[in-house]
């Protein structure tokens, strides 16, 4: 897993709640037994239409947000399906931190095991970063060490993140390689549980 | 100091805790499908790493599979999913159920069926339905695949301990309104965020009234109110319908019963949070919109956005009803449909079958309406075409199919077309859910089948009414 600490970018405004992850990769790419190269499919049916063309209203086909590595959405993002191919999906398509207001759990988890940073900010705060990126584009910094998000106009929000994931962010760990070296206490927990015949 | 069940089964499955970390909790039961599962495998291979308790790890395969002929796999991606699951069991020394095995299902439907799902155990799979197993009294929720990974080579998996929420149900549910009508109701009422950060105790009356299959149907949609996990106390009708199961114990069954009884919530114990519901004012419910929080009892209306307060709620119903072609205001009763699917692991076991079965009986499925049965497991076809339901379904019109997760998501050929509607018992109404353009209603097997044959939603209860009169 990639470390990640200081993202800039100009942020993708994507003003919905509740995006759920059938939205974020449509079941038709789930038949894929890699890892990598879902980032195509990202949003697809937002994306594109039936034929295929792109459509100019939504945020991803803007030109002025092409290079976003920073999505800004509402409430509840990643909802529903626990399927990990959405967070690829984010990470293939170049986003590397997602800022709402709220996550779904389970994509909450899932962007800490992908090297992505799930920023949550308050409700207020979030409308006011989205309302700036709509109406032009909005340049801001996250700062994973600070837990920061310092816009392009000097606004600077603070955000909370537990501190396990957040070492494990900066440091781009293995899990399961720190998970062995509780090797003896697993061993120890599978002698004394409760097993009936 | 009395405790709940969430905290009793957490506390007894940590492996490790230490201040700033996630506790290490230990997992019972491992579900795989095909779907979540190969690039977990392929990660084990690439760093060298086995699966370290394959005795407790059980797949089969469910979301790909088709429903008509079941061994011709016409997608070849998926056929290679397929395949590639059946190679990493066969590799790694894990049961499978396979296509065409006695034990296939879908895999929340199975879990149960076969006994592997206990009270007190915890248990993972790459699923967000896990949730579907809390009815026993588990604690089960749905992981991504890293996470489907981490337990694989270490049976374990890191977890914050989320806050508990008590949904207490009160009084009795009305006739003709069932499980799905409550755990609907809830989400309408508390919205689709309401769990988040949470697991659920569903209690009360209500709840204590529906039978295990009824229970499965209210835990496996936790997850559609955002919820880590849901479940319910174990009682008796728990240890009842696990008594002679195939991996339920069996010499110290009573010893195992003892223990999960035990695990019940203490009278007096605490909740982070409590809500409250009557299940006498549910009505039977069906969704209008593209979350399953977007519902409404049969005799309301979809709404209109002078309902609603801000201007991004205002927003996001406009856009629902514009994907769901839908006028505001209109009466649910006057939404006509082309298709109907009774199905997937909210509501696809034999009970379920039977409900709707029973009010299909001696009629047809209307003019210009495709409807399909999809039997959860292959057990519960059987089980099912014992008692002669499959030819109740057939002879009304219906499609009586073979198991498997089917129309729910349309991973298979089961696919709903593009801007028609669909009556369906599964779980998600989100856009493209079951197709690209198609328009999922979620409702109960006993709305589905009188939508079926109406060609439209009508009120279950009147129609069951006229029925008892007829």
């Amino acid at each position: 897993m990639e470390p990640i600490n200081v993202v800039k970018s100009v942020i993708a405004p994507l003003d919905r709640k509740n995006v759920d992850t059938d939205q974020i990769i449509s079941k038709e790419f789930l038949k894929r037994i890699e890892r990598t190269g879902f980032g195509k499919y990202l949003f697809y049916h937002w994306r594109y239409d039936e034929n295929g063309n792109e459509i100019p209203d939504f945020v991803l086909n803007k030109p002025e947000y092409k290079e976003a590595k920073i999505l800004v959405a509402q409430d509840n993002f990643g909802c529903g399906s626990s399927r990990e191919h959405a967070p690829w999906a984010i990470l293939d398509y170049g986003f590397r931190v997602i800022i709402a207001p709220s996550f779904a759990d389970i994509f909450h988890n899932n962007c800490f095991k992908n090297g992505i940073l799930p920023v949550k900010l308050k409700e207020e705060e979030v409308d006011e970063i989205l309302a700036k990126g709509l109406q032009k584009p909005y340049t801001v910094e996250v700062n994973l060490s600070e837990q920061t998000v310092t816009g392009e106009d000097g606004a600077v929000y603070h955000f909370n993140i537990d501190p396990y994931y957040k070492e494990m962010l900066l440091n781009g760990w293995d899990e399961i390689a720190l998970t062995f070296k509780y090797e003896d206490e697993i061993k120890a927990y599978e002698e004394k549980r409760v097993v009936f015949k | 100091m009395a405790k709940n069940i969430i905290e009793k089964v957490w506390e007894s499955h940590v492996v490790h805790r230490e201040e700033g970390k996630p506790d290490l909790l230990y997992i019972d039961l491992h579900l795989i499908h095909e779907v979540t599962s190969p690039q977990a495998f392929e990660g084990l291979r690439l760093a060298g790493r086995k699966v370290r308790r394959p005795d407790l790890c059980f797949a089969t395969m469910d979301h790909n599979v088709p429903t008509k002929d079941i061994f011709t796999i016409n997608d070849p991606i998926a056929k290679k999913q397929i395949n590639t699951l059946a190679k990493n069991c066969e590799e790694f020394g894990i049961q499978l159920a396979d296509i065409g095995h006695p034990d296939q299902g879908i895999v929340h439907v199975i879990g149960p069926e076969l006994g592997l799902t206990q009270p007190g155990k915890t248990i993972v799979c790459g699923d967000s339905h896990t949730s579907t197993h809390g009815a026993f009294g588990a604690l089960a929720f749905g992981i991504g695949t890293s996470e489907v990974e981490h337990v694989l080579s270490t049976q374990t998996l890191w977890q914050n301990k989320p806050k508990t929420l008590e949904i207490r149900v009160n009084g009795k549910l009305g006739f003709g309104v069932t499980a799905k009508d409550i755990i609907l109701a809830i989400i309408a009422k508390w919205g689709v965020g309401l769990g988040t950060g949470h697991i659920i105790e569903f209690t009360g009356e209500a709840i204590r009234n529906l039978s295990m299959e009824e229970r499965m149907t209210i835990c496996n949609m936790s997850i559609e109110a955002g919820a880590k996990a849901g479940l319910i106390s174990p009682d008796e009708k728990t240890v009842e319908f696990l008594r002679g199961r195939r991996f339920a114990p069996k010499e110290e069954f009573d010893k195992a019963a003892e223990y999960w009884l035990s695990l019940a919530s203490d009278p007096g114990c605490t909740y982070d949070k409590v809500l409250e519901i009557d299940a006498s004012e549910i009505e039977p419910y069906v969704t209008w919109g593209t979350n399953p929080s977007m519902g409404t009892g049969i005799t309301g209306h979809v709404p209109t956005a002078d309902d609603y307060e801000s201007e991004t709620d205002k927003q996001a119903l406009r856009k629902a009803l514009e994907y769901m072609g839908l006028e505001e205001g209109q009466p649910i009763t006057s939404i006509e449909i082309q298709h109907v699917f009774i199905g997937s692991c909210t509501n696809s076991r034999l009970s379920d079958l039977r409900t709707a079965a029973q009010i299909v009986k001696g009629k047809k499925v209307a003019p210009g309406v495709r409807a399909i049965v999809v039997p959860g497991s292959h057990s519960v076809k059987k089980a099912a075409e014992e008692e002669g339901l499959d030819k109740i379904f057939i002879e009304a019109g219906f499609e009586w199919r073979n198991s498997g997760c089917s129309a729910c998501l349309g991973m298979n050929e089961d696919i709903i077309p593009a801007g028609e509607r669909c009556a369906s018992t599964s779980n998600r109404n989100f856009e493209g859910r079951q197709g690209a353009g198609a328009r999922t209603h979620l409702v109960s097997p006993a709305m589905a089948a009188a939508a079926a044959i109406e060609g439209r939603f009508v009120d279950v209860r009147e129609y069951l009414k006229q029925e008892q009169e007829a």
